[in-house]
């Protein structure tokens, strides 16, 4: 018995080498009832190696924050199951964060004490979470405004916020959800160097939700395509430009290219709205 | 507007206005017990401090007043939590809720005075009556409105379904719940004064009662006056603790919270 257990323990030992962190197992959620209800995620199946940096875009209203959702426990799906670490999500767990649209912070909280909300939640240990709020704070440049209220700041800088409060609990896998949508087209560039810049520091596991294609490139190690009505994986694309990769990279042939193939992908399924 | 020119012009405007009634009143000779000058009801304000009868009728009043506020919005919170966080209890319990807030409150009070008698008791359960519905409202309105994505945050982390509600809920619902309490304050004063009205042996709306049996115009519009001043500074009272509490929403004191608090339904 005992050795038996120990042969499966090597094994898995072996195979968590460059291992699936997420994986996702012929998905489907439909809202309402099963025969009557919309279908909003059709057999989605795809995996996220350990500390890669995965995008997913679509056109609005393929079921990506649906997808994400499943993903982050706050969905139970209607059929197959996503699995972390080869256990099925069902409910929230501690081990993931999450970065929504908008920034979602808590006006009555000032910028450290937003950051240390899942600290707060998870009980964790307040003098270590507080230094390590802080180096966050000064990860993103916002040092100086720890203890201002979110109005008092920009969109970026609250957005900003909103992602090193994901990331204060050190978990190993982040979902973004479109999260630099309502930014102007300067901040979000800068915020995309910047989370790529947090990226490499911590690697983490990120899947990022967008609709823009060139972010998607410019993030990303692998760009999967989804379509609409009802959500479905299309095609994966696997980006290989160097890191860090800077902001010009967007002007080289080899980043248009991919990105005209993006394209291509999502206008043979309907394409973008 | 502002500064100390638009203050002294404010005052003497004021000043005007009590001039030209005083004269108006004493020109067209108006009989007092219809309408008396100024300056008999501050002789009249004078002489019921003189006599010490204004104070204890005032502090009766003032006791009714916030020993209902306080009983009113203390159950009121409580049900409005109940029924914000239970869509069950909220569903057996709306058919009361409805035909109450529908049910001018005042209108009980002839009730109340029989089932509880002439003194303290039955002016306490009438303000706490009235004071109810405003917050019981303005709770449930507020605790529902937090943000989905608010919602969905909390949820990620894991957070219990109590933690939601302190951390969440609860600071979220504030601004209204400030809104309620500033309605329940002024509706309480009017549920004790309309419960003296019925049957009290003390308290200013039962003086303003015997005044006017006794046709003493004067004395009434005086005691109008204080009851006056005691609604702006009970509500002022609130307003100060809104505004230290609520620091976060300095940009936008009144808008929307303002609507909100107009939820509270009739007296």
């Amino acid at each position: 018995m005992n050795e038996m257990n120990g042969a499966a323990r090597a094994a898995r030992a072996v195979s968590s080498v460059g291992r699936d962190v997420i994986s996702v197992d012929r998905l489907s959620l439909t809202y309402g009832k099963k025969d009557t209800g919309v279908l909003a995620l059709s057999d989605i199946s795809f995996s996220i190696a350990d500390g890669e940096f995965i995008s997913i875009v679509g056109p609005s209203g393929c079921g990506k924050s649906t997808l994400l959702k499943i993903l982050a426990g706050l969905l139970p799906p209607s059929e197959g199951q996503a699995t972390l670490n080869g256990t099925p999500i069902k409910g929230a767990r501690r081990d993931i964060g999450v970065v929504f649209q908008t920034p979602v912070l808590f006006p009555w909280r000032t910028v450290l004490q937003n950051v240390l909300l899942p600290a707060d939640v998870q009980g964790l240990e307040k003098e270590k979470m507080r230094k390590r709020a802080m180096d966050l704070v000064r990860l993103v440049g916002l040092e100086g405004f720890e203890n201002r209220y979110p109005r008092e700041l920009s969109g970026g800088m609250q957005q900003r916020v909103g992602i090193i409060r994901a990331l204060i609990h050190d978990p190993a896998i982040l979902l973004m959800d479109e999260p630099f949508g309502a930014l102007d087209a300067m901040t979000r560039e800068t915020m995309n160097v910047e989370l790529q810049r947090i990226w490499m520091d911590s690697r983490k596991t990120i899947l990022f939700i967008t609709h823009s294609t060139s972010e998607a490139v410019y993030l990303a190690d692998r760009v999967i395509v989804m379509t609409a009505r009802p959500g479905k994986i299309g095609d994966a694309f696997k980006v290989d430009l160097p890191r860090p990769r800077p902001l010009e990279v967007m002007n080289t042939e080899a980043f248009g290219a991919y990105v005209k193939r993006i394209r291509v992908a999502l206008n043979a399924d309907g394409g973008l709205d | 507007m502002g500064g100390v020119k638009h203050f002294v012009l404010r005052l003497l405007l004021i000043v005007a206005v009590l001039a030209v009634w005083e004269f108006l009143v004493k020109l067209t000779e108006v009989p007092e017990y219809i309408l008396p000058a100024p300056s008999r009801i501050f002789f009249a304000m004078y002489n019921g401090f003189r006599t010490n009868v204004y104070p204890q009728h005032f502090f009766v009043t003032l006791t009714e007043t916030l020993l209902g506020f306080l009983a009113g919005t203390f159950l009121a919170f409580l049900l409005g939590t109940l029924v914000a966080l239970s869509r069950r209890v909220e569903y057996f319990l709306y058919p009361f809720i409805v035909m109450f807030q529908a049910m001018p409150k005042v209108a009980l009070a002839p009730l109340i005075i029989v089932w509880f008698g002439l003194g303290l008791t039955s002016k306490v359960i009438n303000a706490a009556l009235v004071a109810f519905f405003p917050l019981m409202v303005n709770t449930i309105v507020g605790l529902r409105s937090a943000e989905e994505d608010r919602i969905n945050l909390m949820r990620s982390l894991a957070a219990s379904r109590s933690q939601i509600f302190f951390m969440l809920q609860l600071p979220n619902a504030l601004p209204y719940i400030f809104a309620g309490l500033e309605i329940a304050m002024i509706f309480a004063l009017i549920g004790a004064i309309v419960a003296e009205f019925v049957g009290a042996e003390r308290g200013l709306g039962m003086l303003i009662q015997s005044m006017n049996f006794n046709m003493d115009v004067a004395g009434q519009f005086s005691i109008l006056l204080i009851l006056s001043l005691l609604g702006l500074c009970l509500n002022g009272i609130i307003v100060l603790a809104r505004r230290h509490l609520l620091f976060w929403e300095v940009a936008n004191t009144g808008g929307d919270t303002d609507n909100s608090s107009q939820k509270g339904g009739s007296v």
